[in-house]
């Protein structure tokens, strides 16, 4: 514990900092803010399916729910700082409802896949339906596929009209991911986060230590939930519109792929990747020759048969065979993550 | 009366999409343990096929029950051939590859034919009960449920392929020991499962507008009528569509469709929480 606060967390922030310095000058700041917002996506699911073993179907349920918790307390509070705190504690406790329900009840991993994946439908149906004048929260019309525009956007907390936007609100969704990220770093050292790994690992042997694996899975299921709430609140600000799109298939597929390709088990993996897949999207969207989403598919298929175990886990073990001294190489790849409790239970 | 009449033909025909729709779906999923997520789009591509055909002066039953089969059976064949044989018994890589084909597929149809809706007339004229009007096709569509279920029990049940097929669905370590290769019944049975996802896109066509992105509308539906059904193939299937259709139905009449699905879907979501080790249990069954 001590060695992460003084030796990882300087180097990782003195790491951040130039990047964060150095990105502008290469990215315009308005697409840079959003793959800042993706990288905090893929890190949510990151988070519980890499370090967790739990295979989220409906990350983009909590993403949507964070914008739309966001653009909903926005409308009816007009400052921003409360609706933010509620757009980050809404998805945690629908995740840890959602959670106690599947984990207590002990589904596993195809079962888990369904039940979230249900459940995105469930709420992509619904918003989608509300286009009707009757459903109102407070002052906020749901507006079914229209989405809800016009809400208060980010500003100084107390000041509602000092707006935090364009390069400002880069270096604050920024400064965010770098402290989810510290965060996320300092729980996954810490004992729970060494038993989250445990039970990713093998469930029933931890179970039969005398932890309690369902309270620890929805908990941690919960902080991945409150990450993706607060990515949702971030781009709803950045977009300045939700719809329910947000909480469509497509959403949650593109998460899912970013966390392949990045590489799951890492920390970095899953921003790297929705960031890097992010941008190429943002490039192959300005050209009209060949479709975006055969793309996508044909990087996920490709990354499944030929890579399952990501680009920067790849890249870590080809550095260690080039320059490394000759370390232990962790045993834990992707596929045990993604496969590993199928095998045994 | 005449109301009732309605309900029951349209809770007959929920129930009887149900079968189609999962169909393909199950068998994949049921002999070989495979979730294909590209199922949607495998619908969506006989949807396609059957208008194409159409288009160029087929008939529309010709196009339905056997062009539309075969050509998507044929991609299907392609695929296992390509992707999904290097990923047998890795069951969350083959749902993530064939995600990644559903897009490919979504990708591909929208280059070939737009982003736009085509569609073609349903072949069957309606016919009126007292004040309400009912679709024709719908009992056609019934009826295809009816003849697929009993078709599938009776190669399953009395033929040898169907002998040997549930023999490496229980033990295919058995089954390659006496001589059958695994992987061409996986093969075989992959061609089947698409063949069927095809016909039930190009049966279901005429009912829907179709678009590229079609087959999200089925997935999730089957997805879950597959998991909820359970080990064995055609009760499973069955029942969980009897359910499910019926429960659709039901919300669908008392308030709105919207709320049919949002219906269907908590239902399944119920049915889960409720059994989940009793269907572990037996969904495992013939691995194990």
């Amino acid at each position: 514990m001590a060695s992460f606060w003084a030796k990882e967390a300087p180097a990782t922030l003195l790491v951040a900092a130039l990047l964060i310095w150095v990105m502008p000058m290469m990215i315009g700041t308005y697409t840079l803010t959003v793959l800042v917002i993706y990288g905090m996506l893929g890190f949510s699911l990151g988070l519980i399916w890499g370090f967790g073993g739990i295979l989220c179907f409906g990350q983009a349920a909590f993403f949507g729910l964070g914008a739309y918790t966001y653009a909903i307390a926005a409308i009816n509070i007009g400052d921003s700082t409360l609706p933010m705190l509620m757009a980050v504690l809404v998805p945690a406790v629908f995740a840890a409802l959602l959670g106690a329900m599947m984990f207590y009840g002990r589904l596993t991993d195809v079962y888990l896949g369904v039940i979230t994946l249900v459940v995105t439908l469930i709420l992509f149906k619904f918003i989608n339906s509300t286009a009707g004048p009757d459903y109102v929260v407070g002052k906020a019309r749901l507006g079914g596929f229209n989405g809800i525009p016009g809400f208060q956007t980010l500003n100084v907390p107390g000041r509602p009209d000092d707006y935090i936007l364009g390069d400002p609100f880069y270096y604050f969704c920024a400064v965010l991911l770098l402290i989810v990220y510290l965060l996320v770093s300092w729980l996954l050292k810490s004992s729970f986060g060494r038993m989250a790994i445990g039970i990713r690992e093998n469930e029933t042997r931890v179970a039969l230590m005398g932890y309690d694996v369902r309270a620890r899975k929805t908990v941690l299921f919960s902080i991945g939930a409150a990450i993706a709430g607060l990515a949702g609140a971030l781009f709803a600000n950045w977009g300045e519109i939700v719809t329910p799109n947000l909480f469509s298939l497509g959403q949650s597929a593109e998460i899912i792929i970013w966390c392949i390709v990045g590489g799951l088990g890492t920390r970095v993996g899953p921003i790297v990747g929705a960031a890097g897949l992010g941008y190429l999207k943002f490039l192959l969207g300005q050209q009209s020759m060949v479709d975006n989403t055969l793309l996508t598919g044909i990087i996920l298929v490709l990354f499944v048969l030929f890579l399952p175990k990501g680009l920067v886990p790849a890249v870590v073990s080809l550095w260690r065979i080039s320059f490394g001294q000759r370390r232990r190489i962790h045993k834990h790849g992707a596929r045990r993550i993604r496969s590993g409790s199928m095998g045994n239970g | 009366m005449d109301l009732v009449f309605v309900i029951i033909v349209e809770m007959f025909y929920a129930v009887a999409a149900l079968v189609l729709i999962s169909a393909g779906l199950a068998v994949v999923f049921g002999m070989m343990k495979i979730i294909n997520l590209a199922h949607g789009e495998f619908m969506m591509m006989g949807g396609y096929a059957t208008i194409t055909a159409v288009k160029l002066g087929a008939n529309v039953f010709i196009a339905m029950l056997i062009i539309a089969p075969l050509v998507v059976g044929l991609i299907g064949l392609v695929v296992e051939r390509l992707v999904i044989r290097h990923l047998y018994g890795r069951l969350v890589d083959t749902m993530l590859a064939t995600w990644g084909l559903s897009l490919f597929f979504i990708g591909l149809a929208t280059m070939i034919f737009g982003n736009t809706t085509t569609g073609i007339s349903t072949p069957i004229s309606g016919f009126t009960v007292g004040n309400y009007q009912v679709n024709g096709y719908n009992f056609f569509i019934i009826l295809v449920a009816i003849l697929l279920l009993g078709l599938m029990y009776a190669v399953l049940k009395g033929t040898r392929l169907g002998l040997i097929a549930r023999g490496a669905m229980q033990l295919p370590d058995m089954a390659a020991a006496l001589g059958y290769s695994p992987e061409r019944i996986y093969m075989a049975t992959f061609f089947c499962g698409s063949a069927l996802s095809g016909l039930a896109g190009a049966i279901l066509a005429p009912l829907v507008g179709l678009v590229p992105t079609s087959g999200g509308a089925y997935i999730a539906k089957a997805f879950i009528t597959v998991i909820a059904g359970g080990p064995s193939l055609i009760t499973g299937l069955m029942v969980s569509s009897g359910l499910f259709g019926f429960i659709s139905q039901i919300f669908t009449f008392a308030v709105s469709p919207v709320i049919g699905e949002v219906a269907l879907l908590l239902a399944a979501v119920v049915l889960l929480r409720l059994l989940p080790q009793g269907v572990t249990g037996k969904f495992f069954r013939g691995r194990m």
